[in-house]
């Protein structure tokens, strides 16, 4: 029996919202917009967040990455820029923290070099990284063929290197690159072992933006590596950068790009990294360093995420506000149009609640519908705009369900009234109406 | 709530509508409207009454009473035993849906339903299964020939056959008395005269019918005639048919 009366009710909301069809059409569009702009901007905000938490993710949320970064210029040397720059982090910096800084578990010091890389007629410029062997440990790579670099490579200052895969299907192609020579600045290497490295595309987190900035010239894009024993970098390197520009040579002296510390512990992180900043300032005077901090980058992404939420919930709360404002309108409108049906409908028998049902039903048919439109086009939109924009989206069960609980929400809150109207509405006036 | 359902049986003689000094005042500003005054008066089951009256006389506001459209100012109300002069809102529409069947003047079909649809919507309150509402629609519309229009909206029939379809309507919950407010004045004479027809055909199966009217032509059907001027009963005659 209810089951018959809730398909009766159902089938009359359809057989008048049919009859209305332009006006119902457009009263959805409200409802329609609002979701599904909550949804896609949820789905981008979603995507964004997460790709940003991925990215710090990689950088190990127990490392403190110190990077050399070019001091700011003095008004002094302005005149005088072919003068020798001596700066950044230094090999003693790298003895210092692991002698003077307790808690920390592992110290990878790198020299970053930018180099073309050769094998037979294959070149392609790449960052070419001077490491120790425990390297691995604070940066998730896997070694996918042979092995990574040793402590006799290190000893030794052997011509050997570990490429990553980037750099193995640049050069190589099919061929096996293990044992192969590569030839980089004039001198030949022997591939031991190749790695999986996990970074994207680039390896700085766009969330931490501009204090994350690359370092000096290694900038850009950062595809692939290669790993040589830091001992032969420094040997065949040496510490001298130069760059050639249009205002004449550029001579740098920088000894470490970067220092990574990984510490025993989470909360170990930020104590050490206080602890590190007291001692660099010690030592530099000029401002040439930088300490990035994954941990606290992620609680950034994280705030940054929370306020992105708030601000989207208010965007959302807004648009469906205005949606339902659209759909009490024209409820109404429906309502006083339909005063006799009204008036009908008490004297043969219906309650205030069948009444109340009746047009509770037609709007919640007009905001449901609306929502399951615009939950499809609000899956639709991030499938767009990652099309066009690269731009990650995620699209979670949480924001269908919350998009779609909203325009039930609203169909509830803005047809009750128009519906209470209706349902008061004297039967001798709503008969006598025309 | 009482149980509407459950069905009383009448006898001739008992009232089925039972009025006692029954008044209705309208508040117009600070005056008071007496539109009823004092009216009291008994319909048994099965007859056929005419309410005939000049504009302004209180027929359409005792239609609305008899019809618990409206409640008296004061008074007794006794529809097939039950008092209802001081039921609340959902119990007057449970008394309308069940005990009266209405027809009004300008038919009053809802314009989105078909005839069948029309015939089922007062079964439909009354919480009817499909299967029955269908079938006893479908038997109704039958009934006053609009057999072969079952699917037909209201604008595509004629007045006639909308008010045939409205009477059908009024019979689907099988009521205690049929209302009807100048059932022919919005149809042509033939029509008219086919709803007329209808008319007494139902009270010749004993059905009790009130008809308020203007046309003479109708009074001299009806057996009863109650004239009502200013308010009052002015006169109650009963026909020699």
């Amino acid at each position: 029996m209810a089951l018959f009366r809730l398909k009766r009710t159902l089938k009359l909301g359809l057989k008048s919202l049919w009859m209305h069809r332009l006006r119902s059409i457009l009263t959805t569009l409200g409802v329609i917009f609002g979701v599904s702009s909550v949804i896609a901007m949820l789905a981008i905000g979603e995507g964004a967040s997460r790709d940003a938490q991925e990215k710090i993710a990689q950088l190990g949320s127990r490392n403190i990455i110190i990077k050399t970064v070019s001091p700011p210029e003095d008004k002094s040397s302005l005149g005088q820029q072919q003068r020798l720059k001596e700066y950044g982090l230094t090999y003693d910096d790298a003895e210092r923290f692991r002698g003077a800084i307790p808690g920390v578990r592992v110290l990878v010091p790198n020299r970053l070099v930018s180099e073309q890389v050769q094998y037979r007629n294959r070149r392609i410029s790449i960052e070419v990284v001077g490491t120790v062997p425990w390297h691995p440990e604070i940066s998730p790579t896997q070694i996918v063929y042979g092995r990574f670099l040793s402590s006799v490579d290190t000893h030794y200052k052997q011509a050997v290197c570990v490429i990553g895969d980037y750099v193995r299907k640049e050069l190589f192609l099919f061929d096996n690159p293990l044992g192969q020579d590569i030839r980089i600045s004039g001198d030949y290497y022997r591939v031991v072992g190749v790695v999986n490295e996990q970074t994207g595309s680039d390896n700085a987190p766009s969330l931490a933006g501009n204090s994350n900035a690359q370092s000096g010239g290694e900038g850009g894009a950062n595809l692939g590596r290669i790993y040589l024993p830091l001992t032969t970098v420094r040997n065949r390197f040496g510490d001298l950068n130069i760059q050639i520009s249009s205002s004449g040579p550029k001579l740098e002296r920088v000894e470490l790009q970067e220092i990574i510390v990984q510490v025993q512990e989470i909360d170990r992180v930020l104590p050490t990294r206080r602890s590190i900043q007291t001692l660099l300032s010690r030592f530099h005077k000029k401002n040439d360093y930088e300490i990035i901090v994954p941990l606290e980058l992620m609680r950034q992404a994280k705030e940054v995420q929370r306020i992105f939420t708030v601000v989207l919930g208010s965007i959302a709360a807004i648009s469906l506000l205005v949606g339902g404002i659209g759909i009490m309108n024209i409820m109404m409108a429906t309502v006083s149009e339909r005063t006799r049906e009204i008036g009908i409908r008490r004297a043969l028998g219906a309650k205030k609640r069948d009444i109340i049902i009746q047009f509770l039903s037609e709007t919640l048919m007009l905001t449901l519908c609306g929502g399951i439109l615009g939950i499809g086009l609000g899956m639709f939109v991030p499938l767009l705009v990652t099309h066009f924009s690269q731009m990650r989206t995620v699209i979670t069960t949480g924001s269908l369900i919350l998009a779609f609980g909203i325009s039930a929400a609203v169909g509830i809150a803005f047809g009750m009234y128009p519906a209470y109207r209706a349902a008061n509405m004297d039967p001798i006036e709503s008969l006598r109406h025309e | 709530m009482i149980n509407f359902r459950e069905d009383f049986e009448f006898n001739a003689d008992m009232p089925i509508l039972e009025m006692r000094s029954l008044c209705r005042n309208y508040q117009l500003g600070s005056v008071e409207l007496r539109v009823l005054r004092e009216i009291t008066f008994t319909i048994n089951k099965g007859q056929y009454v005419a309410i005939m009256g000049p504009s302004g006389s209180g027929k359409s506001t005792l239609l609305n009473l008899i019809g618990c459209l409206d409640r008296p100012t004061s008074g007794h109300y006794i529809l097939g035993g039950q008092s209802v002069a001081a039921l609340d809102d959902d119990d007057l529409s449970v008394i309308r849906g069940t005990r009266i069947g209405f027809v009004f003047q300008s038919f009053n079909l809802i314009t989105q339903l078909n005839v069948v649809e029309n015939i089922e919507v007062p079964m439909y309150y009354q919480g009817f299964t499909e299967q029955e509402s269908i079938a006893r629609a479908i038997e109704l519309a039958n009934m006053v020939g609009l057999g072969d229009r079952l699917e037909h909206r209201p604008t595509e029939l004629s007045g006639g056959q909308q008010q045939r379809v409205a009477i059908a309507r009024s019979l689907a919950n099988d009521p205690l008395i049929i209302l009807a407010d100048e059932p022919t004045g919005n149809l042509d004479s033939q029509s008219g005269l086919d709803i007329l027809n209808i008319l007494d055909r139902l009270h010749d199966e004993g059905k009790t019918l009130v008809v308020v009217t203007h046309d003479e032509h109708i009074a001299t059907r009806a057996e009863r005639i109650i004239k009502l001027f200013d308010g009052r009963i002015a006169e109650d005659i009963y026909n020699k048919r």
